[in-house]
């Protein structure tokens, strides 16, 4: 499936629910089922900067895709579920298509109360760190 | 007995709808809401009178000099001080920290004196003493407190001495809601020489303040956690104090006389109020002053006590919350973290559920690392809230409670 394709699937799965409640307990729901991440990533340098709650991001290339994995500190479930957006969405993909994806999901999901008021710290350096990493390895691809 | 529906009702702003919810604003200590009163005025003053001040010789800008100039008398009635120069106009509460640091710090301070302030500071009681500590070489000292979150007055004794000079305290702690006793804090401290600033930003719309009877030196206070607009606040000096402060803003009504050669400065309260005041807003929280007034500081601090203690039982009923701040003496501010689950989260299932409430720090991390906390969930009541809204938080917290285990 494409970045894109998987934005669809999302953005329909979100629509199922009319209740801003119950999105928030599909993205917790998500967050649980996310892998847990070896402790040896919980590093300062895969510590996301600007959120308000612990998140670690851990980014390599598995084969001619990359691969990301992340946690949060265990309170901070909301962060941990909008993580695992990202990760169901870019992880796994190639570089250059993580590079470059629009990542229209997060205005069509109806979640804005959530992902506003994180959008200026934790989600935002999120993307931009994944997207960083997508870059390099294109760069060093060509 | 206050109506508080018919309070309700002068604050439109209840009215919002979020997220399919009625608004449930728990959220006071950050800012109040303003009622209609006060939005009347700043529309009238923006439809009648709008003129700049002081200077103009016309009709409107002599209307709005007298409306900005009755706003002053009206703060210096409010905190009983006992002349009017003695109330400056500032952006607000952290303005009048930094004018006080910086005029006052800078010219009466000096290397090894010491500075005291507490450990439940916001950080706008913090930073501006840091900053006047780096370049004067001064000593700052800080106030210990027990669990409870109450100053602890003998360490606060055995700290004072003769290099003590600043005192810079919280009337009401943001965070926690304690009132700290500044009436003794004062009185030691000028014991010792040492000149009070109180930060009465959480304390305006809850306790009487009288700045002869507390004998502090300074006072600070911002009109919008006040039922009144942003952007404004007072500061209080001691009239001879202050005329011993040079001015550290430069520009506009502050000067008697410039020439290239040499300026003389205004008098008081004009030497400190560099530039274009912000008029409208000045104009208005004699309004918000009055509304306050009106209701009757007595009445709204019973009633506010009132939903404290019934917040407080009623909190006290979630499994797994822990109330943060349990100090005798406390005003409306309900602070607590919950088992396993982040602040941050609890603040947005509520938000989802239309209430209000503040998360995180609080502009206080060092009392927060005293705390061994990250932070807290805070819901802080005004004269319009009720027990049902109150209600509706439990009800909400059950809720983020069963989303989150």
């Amino acid at each position: 499936m494409t970045i894109n394709e998987k934005q669809d699937e999302l953005i329909e799965d979100f629509e199922l629910f009319d209740d801003q409640l119950d999105k928030t307990q599909y993205i917790i729901d998500l967050g649980k089922k996310l892998s847990p991440i070896a402790e040896d990533y919980k590093t300062d340098e895969n510590l996301i900067r600007g959120c308000q709650s612990k998140v670690w991001l851990h980014s390599e290339m598995r084969g001619d895709v990359v691969h990301f994995e992340a946690d949060s500190e265990p309170t901070a479930q909301i962060s941990k579920g909008l993580v695992s957006l990202l990760i169901k969405i870019l992880s796994d993909e190639k570089p250059e298509d993580v590079a470059n994806a629009d990542l229209y999901f997060i205005d069509k999901i109806g979640m804005s109360s959530i992902i506003t008021s994180r959008r200026a710290g934790g989600l935002a350096s999120m993307i931009a760190r994944m997207k960083e990493f997508a870059q390099r390895a294109t760069e060093k691809v060509s | 007995m206050l109506d508080i529906q018919k309070i309700r009702q002068d604050f439109p702003i209840l009215n919002e709808v979020i997220n399919g919810k009625p608004l449930v604003y728990f959220d006071n200590a950050a800012t109040t809401q303003k009622p209609l009163p006060v939005l009347n005025a700043l529309t009238r003053y923006y439809e009648h009178y709008n003129a700049n001040i002081h200077r103009g010789i016309h009709h409107l800008a002599e209307k709005a000099t007298s409306a900005f100039e009755a706003s002053r008398h009206k703060i210096q009635t409010f905190l009983n001080a006992r002349h009017v120069e003695e109330i400056i106009f500032t952006y607000g509460t952290t303005d009048g920290i930094n004018l006080v640091a910086q005029s006052y710090g800078r010219t009466f301070l000096k290397e090894g004196d010491e500075i005291i302030i507490s450990t439940m500071e916001h950080h706008s009681n913090i930073v501006p003493w840091q900053m006047l500590c780096e370049e004067k070489g001064c000593v700052l000292r800080v106030i210990p407190i027990n669990d409870e979150g109450e100053l602890l007055m003998d360490e606060y004794e055995k700290m004072l001495s003769e290099k003590t000079k600043f005192v810079s305290v919280v009337h009401v702690s943001n965070a926690l809601g304690t009132i700290n006793p500044v009436a003794e804090i004062i009185e030691k401290a000028h014991a010792v020489g040492a000149k009070v600033l109180i930060d009465g930003a959480q304390a305006s719309s809850h306790i009487d303040i009288d700045v002869q009877a507390l004998d502090c030196d300074f006072y600070v206070f911002s009109l919008h956690k006040l039922y009144g607009p942003t952007g404004m606040g007072a500061l209080y000096g001691k009239k001879d104090i202050l005329n011993a402060m040079p001015p550290y803003r430069g520009g506009g009504e502050m000067i008697k006389e410039v020439t290239f050669a040499k300026t003389t400065y205004s008098d008081l309260p004009y030497k400190f109020e560099a530039g274009t005041p912000n008029i409208a807003d000045v104009v208005a929280a004699y309004t918000a002053v009055e509304y306050v007034e009106t209701l009757g500081k007595k009445q709204i601090a019973d009633y506010e006590h009132e939903l404290l203690v019934y917040g407080t039982d009623a909190l006290n009923t979630i499994g797994g919350l822990r109330l943060v701040g349990t100090a005798k003496e406390k005003v409306s501010v309900i602070s607590f973290v919950m088992d396993g689950i982040h602040p941050q989260d609890v603040g947005v299932i509520l938000d989802q559920q239309g209430i209000a409430v503040r998360t995180g720090h609080h502009c206080t991390q060092p009392l927060m690392q005293r705390l061994g906390i990250p932070g807290t969930s805070r819901a802080s009541f005004a004269v319009y809230n009720t027990k049902e809204e109150i209600d509706k938080l439990v009800v909400g917290l059950e809720r983020v409670k069963k989303m989150l285990s």
